[in-house]
């Protein structure tokens, strides 16, 4: 079919629909010029900023504090989740505690945190590691507490021990899951370091780069930064994506 | 419940003994005081009728004596290690008997060439159709030579074509290894046509209500179906069949 050849273009016609639609607010005024500049005038603010200029290294400052929460996370969370996910009896004993804890918004313990680690960096990383910890974690548990009955069965029946069951199977099986928890983790990192960059005393990151434009009425530059965060964003999940391709190819099948 | 090789002159011909086998869950008794040999070098299928605790019977004998049963289970989907290609798969349990790598290899070689396999060994799991998947866990149940193979309805999962496909596969494995096979079966045309001796069991609390005996030369083809003696032997398993299912 001749459609097919187009299929892999489709996603841009949102990109441009999205675009048009912004020039045509902008040309009939439909909100004000101040608060809403031209797409020219924003991707130009963008550009200049990520070139060299401080959009760029605010970037890089949420980019690292991002990364940093995740890896702690990932370091406490997933042998923690293997070791409660492997006995059924111990995940369900703790199940009400880390629920209760995944679904308490992490900016609400902000005010602890800064007790615990006073304003700085320790504070945003901890933070927005604490509430990735829970959701990959979570995943983990699970991952490993679905591992395919038949799969451990058979593993069981060639003779392997307790340790080789759980180092072979378990562990693999529980990869896909851990996956997904280690994707909604990083995203889950990003939203609370951002927030933590707004209000938390930061002088860099782009949660302060958004909030700063916004008190200056740097309209440009703020939606610059917006754009800047929403790249971040979908650029870790991609990157997450492309990794889990690689190592879990089974994923899915 | 006890299963050793028996070395009594009365139970020679028997390669696994079971004697005052008691199984209950919360809810039911599977097994009351079971007694079955199962016979060396044959196949004996067992059937019976639906809950009745044939996987049970033949998980709790693998339990029991892990490194000398294969078993093979009903989801092929689901046996396989997907993060392994297929000879890995294979490889596996030579691995958890800590050979080295080249006998490894050497082994899998060898029964891959005697059982005229004809898969991409290189290939994973998902890559491989149903058919090919179940062939591939029969090889690694098959690799570490067991005394016993285990098979849990290995076809349920297949299409038609491919059932008898694999049937024929199976028959052929069984006649170039001799390994002593117990295979559980929903399909009683099934059941009769690869097996030596068929075993009917009765509902919960499961015990014996037939053990036919099936002598036909192998191998088996498609004219054995309709042959006089698998007819009248399969009209027979039926009436026993029926019989324990109206009775519950």
């Amino acid at each position: 079919m001749k459609s097919t050849h187009f299929d892999p273009y489709l996603p841009i016609i949102g990109v441009v629909g999205l675009i048009v639609i912004w020039y045509l607010a902008v040309w009939y005024q439909v909100v004000d010029p101040v608060l809403l500049p031209s797409p020219v005038d924003t991707f130009r603010a963008l550009w200049s900023g990520m070139s060299g200029g401080r959009l760029g290294f605010d970037f890089m400052r949420t980019l690292e504090r991002t990364i940093l929460a995740t890896l702690i996370a990932a370091a406490i969370a997933i042998p923690l989740g293997i070791l409660l996910g492997a006995s059924e009896k111990v995940y369900r004993s703790v199940e009400f505690v880390v629920d209760f804890f995944r679904s308490t918004p992490a900016s609400a313990m902000f005010p602890l945190f800064l007790v615990l680690f006073g304003v700085g960096d320790k504070t945003k990383v901890s933070v927005a590691a604490f509430g990735a910890a829970l959701v990959i974690l979570f995943n983990v548990a699970y991952g490993v507490m679905h591992a395919r009955k038949t799969r451990l069965l058979a593993a069981k029946v060639m003779g392997a021990s307790r340790i080789r069951v759980l180092t072979d199977v378990m562990l693999l099986e529980s990869l896909p899951q851990t996956f997904v928890g280690l994707r909604n983790g990083v995203s889950l990192a990003l939203v609370i370091v951002v927030v933590a960059e707004m209000f938390i005393g930061s002088t860099d990151g782009l949660g302060q780069r958004v909030f700063e434009a916004q008190q200056l009425f740097a309209m440009p530059d703020m939606y610059a930064a917006i754009f800047a965060a929403g790249g971040l964003g979908y650029g870790l999940n991609l990157m997450f994506l492309l990794v889990e391709r690689q190592f879990v190819h089974w994923s899915g099948k | 419940m006890r299963a050793d090789e028996a070395v009594a002159a009365s139970a020679a011909s028997a390669h696994v003994t079971i004697r005052g086998l008691t199984k209950r869950f919360t809810d039911a008794v599977v097994y009351d005081r079971f007694d079955l040999d199962i016979p060396r070098g044959k196949l004996m299928s067992i059937f019976g009728p639906n809950g009745c605790g044939k996987s049970t019977l033949i998980n709790m004998i693998t339990g029991l004596i892990p490194t000398d049963a294969g078993e093979i289970f009903q989801n092929y989907r689901e046996a396989l290690f997907p993060w392994l290609r297929a000879i890995d798969n294979i490889q596996y349990p030579l691995k958890l008997m800590k050979l080295p790598k080249a006998e490894r290899r050497a082994r899998t070689e060898r029964m891959v060439a005697r059982l005229g396999v004809k898969v991409d060994l290189n290939r994973y799991p998902y890559e491989l159709s149903g058919g090919q998947q179940q062939l591939v866990s029969i090889m690694r149940a098959l690799v570490v030579e067991p005394q016993i193979l285990f098979l849990d309805e290995p076809f349920s999962a297949l299409d038609y074509e491919m059932t008898l496909f694999m049937r024929d596969q199976l028959q052929r494995i069984f006649v170039e290894t001799g390994t002593t096979t117990v295979l559980v079966s929903h399909d009683l045309e099934e059941a009769v046509y690869l097996a030596d001796r068929i075993l009917l069991l009765s509902r919960r609390p499961a015990c014996i209500a037939d053990y036919v005996h099936y002598d036909a030369a192998r191998p088996r083809t498609d004219a054995t179906l309709s042959q006089h003696d698998f007819v009248q032997i399969k009209a027979h398993c039926l009436e026993v069949f029926q019989r324990e299912v109206r009775k519950g």
